[in-house]
């Protein structure tokens, strides 16, 4: 598991009596200590005594085109690996836009330390050139942040800002350094320890509430195991599968939960909430155990809260005390690490198995299978995302932007295992997709990396072509192109009378040529006969390559329950919007 | 109702803002806070009164709690605790009515600390009904000026509070 090993780096840290430099060295060494592998950045004034310390390689760097890009490519390359994600920004400007990708990242727990540059002290508060109040403006959306005063203090506050990004419930943490800060000489010495007298956050369960969840789990007819990205980052999918198993629970999951239990597995039921499966939902509905695991009631999930799960107990599981009772009251909270929580819980589990309802919930799925119909001539959206499934074995690390593809991605790929599924849940970026695919590549080169994204969302951050071009990433950006801002024109079709208000997209730029022109190949399918072919091609190439693919302009994403609904108000049950 | 929240801090800047913005973010009005230094030079600590139901309120101690720099919340509402605020009242006078007040500020157990040809300035000391009360009976007089402290509040006993940051769970 990628976050154990990161964990037992951290205890390797060298001993070393202190060698005087500069900050700005220190500040790599620093990363150096940390067993940081890349970080995404973008010069400027304020950080020029970093970026000099940083011109002779010792970490790589990886020149973005936009700061916004910067921080999605730190947060991809979490993603994929669980270790934080470092990205660096100068003062000002710079600092602003990492702020979409800072509450990304916040907004879906994900490990993450982001460096910028300040100007210096004594300019600080006198609306100097390039000055940004940035921690001030990330208050909000970081775990913690901090403004380096005085240079010495720079290992310790590094050191503190990793620890606080991974462990307990993971979140971004940003280090402001002041550019006199970074230039001062200090002696250095990574140290050893973190101490932080107030943040020690609880991993291990109250064992008695965890008995008491093996009883509820023994005594219910109708359990459902609800899976978010809590799993994903406490790695506990493999203890997720062992009581689903054992218990035979069947499992629904979160988009950020996506992976960490099969998706062809007989006991899962996909996706669940506004575009879940019918049967999710049903199952859901009718459940009379609800077993949340590191997911957190979302308001995508849940519709309205007062019709959620209206039979069910609940037992919720979270590291974060505050998620619990949040949104839906727990009859058994278990405030821990999913991992160590669910370990003790598979133990105390009895074997069982419902049949009734394990039967009730193959006849839904028989009924009410995720479908949708092709129309001669024209690609389907989710045709796409089936093929990709295919060309890639299931195998690849896709990530979605936001928006309709996003949820076909989340609904026709079955991720097999988790951190394979990236993709912005909480904050819903546009823009994220394609980055994020950059930072996944520089985290797996093993493995192919796919960025599924939409003819909107791409080209709020298409300028990262020259990243990938550049360092030659070999991202496979698939656009679903339907010449619309799909969901929002969905919307706008069932709910506005379709007056689709400035969601039209026909005066796109060419795709093809748009990638051409930043030097890497681009292709085009608008048939079904070429899209198999089109797609095999593309994972065939050796770099970045760009698919433009026109797919059914007004296609819906189905079925879906209406922002603020329940189950009873779900529509397009069997794939058409009038079903 | 109201709660009286008692949060130890580490003495860092920026940390009443976290503190602050996280209570503005849910949409709480802050009725009173009160911050200052503690035993340790390195902690301080804040009281929060906030008018919130049990629910809302548990909610967002669990979010303070979850801040870095903060060491301990307690919600002192339901603890057999002591609170007290203090508050300076400029109230019109002149020789005529001088002496009404002073009565007034006799039977509370107040003071004058300031005296002028026009004004008096009143210090009163004591829990939030007694200092209401203290003006509402000089409201006739003609309030000129008000500054009020906000609560400070301790439990009462001698168990001191524990800086631990071990989180519970509630249902």
């Amino acid at each position: 598991m990628a976050a154990i090993e990161w964990a037992r780096k951290d205890e390797k840290v060298r001993k070393a009596a202190p060698v005087r430099m500069k900050a700005a060295d220190a500040f790599v060494e620093c990363l150096l200590a940390e067993g940081v592998e890349v970080i995404f950045g973008y010069p400027g004034g304020v950080l020029l005594p970093i970026y000099d310390s940083l011109y002779e390689g010792k970490i790589k760097h990886v020149l973005v085109r936009h700061e916004q890009g910067a921080a999605h490519m730190a947060d991809g390359y979490a993603r994929a690996t669980g270790k934080p994600g470092v990205c660096l920004a100068t003062s000002g400007p710079g600092a602003t836009n990492l702020v979409t990708g800072i509450a990304t990242a916040w907004m879906d727990s994900i490990p993450m330390v982001a460096f910028t540059g300040n100007v210096s002290r004594s300019a600080i508060g006198s609306d100097a050139f390039q000055e940004a109040d940035i921690t001030g403006i990330t208050l909000p959306i970081t775990k913690h942040n901090f403004l380096v005063r005085d240079a010495k203090e720079l290992p310790r506050i590094i050191k503190q800002a990793f620890h606080i990004a991974k462990t307990g419930r993971p979140g971004p943490v940003l280090v402001d350094i002041p550019k006199d800060v970074s230039l001062e000489e200090i002696d250095f010495a990574y140290p050893e320890t973190v101490e932080l007298k107030g943040y020690r956050p609880t991993t291990k369960g109250h064992v008695k509430q965890i008995l008491e969840a093996a009883r509820a789990i023994g005594a219910a007819k109708r359990p459902v195991l609800y899976a978010g990205g809590g799993v994903v980052s406490s790695g506990a999918s493999e203890e997720l599968r062992m009581l689903a198993e054992k218990a035979n629970i069947p499992v629904t999951m979160t988009l950020m939960g996506l992976g960490v239990f099969p998706g062809d597995h007989p006991l899962s039921l996909g996706m669940l909430g506004m575009h879940g499966t019918v049967y999710a939902n049903y199952a859901v509905h009718e459940a009379d155990l609800l077993i949340a695991v590191g997911a957190r009631f979302d308001d995508r999930v849940t519709g309205d809260l007062s019709k959620f799960a209206p039979h069910a107990k609940v037992i919720h599981i979270d590291i974060d005390p505050a998620e619990i009772g949040k949104n839906r009251a727990a009859d058994i909270p278990i405030v821990g690490d999913c991992k160590e929580v669910l370990r003790v819980l598979v133990e105390k589990v009895r074997e069982k198995r419902e049949d009734a309802w394990l039967a009730r919930i193959e006849e839904w799925k028989r009924e009410y299978p995720l479908v949708y119909y092709e129309k001669p001539g024209v690609i389907s959206p989710q045709r796409v995302i089936e093929e990709i499934y295919r060309v890639t074995g299931g195998k690849a690390i896709c990530t979605a932007d936001v928006g309709q593809h996003q949820m076909w991605l989340a609904q026709y790929y079955k991720f097999a295992e988790p951190r394979r599924h990236i993709s912005s849940g909480g904050l819903g970026s546009m823009g994220f997709g394609f980055p994020a695919a950059i930072g996944a590549a520089f985290a797996r080169p093993d493995l192919q990396v796919w960025s599924i994204t939409g003819d909107g969302g791409f080209q709020m951050t298409a300028q990262e072509l020259a990243t990938a071009k550049n360092y030659n990433v070999p991202v496979k950006v698939a656009i679903i192109n339907n010449f619309y801002l799909g969901m929002v024109r969905q919307w706008q079709q069932l709910m506005f009378n379709r007056r689709y208000s400035h969601s039209d997209l026909h005066d796109n730029p060419d795709f093809v040529k748009l990638a051409e022109a930043y030097g890497v190949p681009g292709l085009r399918c608008t048939k079904p006969e070429e899209l198999r072919p089109t797609l095999e091609k593309a994972a065939a190439m050796d770099g970045p390559v760009v698919i433009d693919i026109h797919v059914d302009e007004e296609e819906c994403v189905l079925p879906m329950i209406p922002a603020g609904k329940s189950v009873a108000d779900m529509i397009g049950k069997k794939g058409r919007i009038d079903s | 109702m109201k709660h009286t929240i008692s949060i130890l801090v580490e003495n860092q800047p920026g940390v009443l803002a976290r503190v602050a913005g996280l209570f503005s973010r849910r949409g709480y009005n802050i009725e009173s806070i009160a911050v200052g230094a503690t035993e340790d030079p390195g902690i301080s600590r804040m009281t929060i009164v906030v008018d919130g139901d049990k629910c809302n309120v548990e909610q967002i101690t669990k979010n303070v709690h979850k801040l870095i720099e903060v060491l301990k919340v307690s919600d002192l509402t339901f603890d057999d605790m002591v609170a007290r605020e203090l508050a300076l009242i400029k109230v019109t006078a002149d020789a005529a009515n001088r002496s009404e007040i002073l009565q007034i500020v006799d039977i509370f157990r107040a003071k004058i600390i300031d005296v002028s040809e026009r004004s008096v300035i009143v210090e009163v000391t004591g829990d939030e009904r007694k200092v209401e009360a203290m003006i509402r009976m000089l409201r006739p007089f003609g309030i000129k000026e008000l500054a009020r402290t906000g609560q400070v509040a301790m439990a009462r006993g001698t168990k001191p509070e524990q800086i631990s940051k071990s989180q519970t769970a509630t249902a």
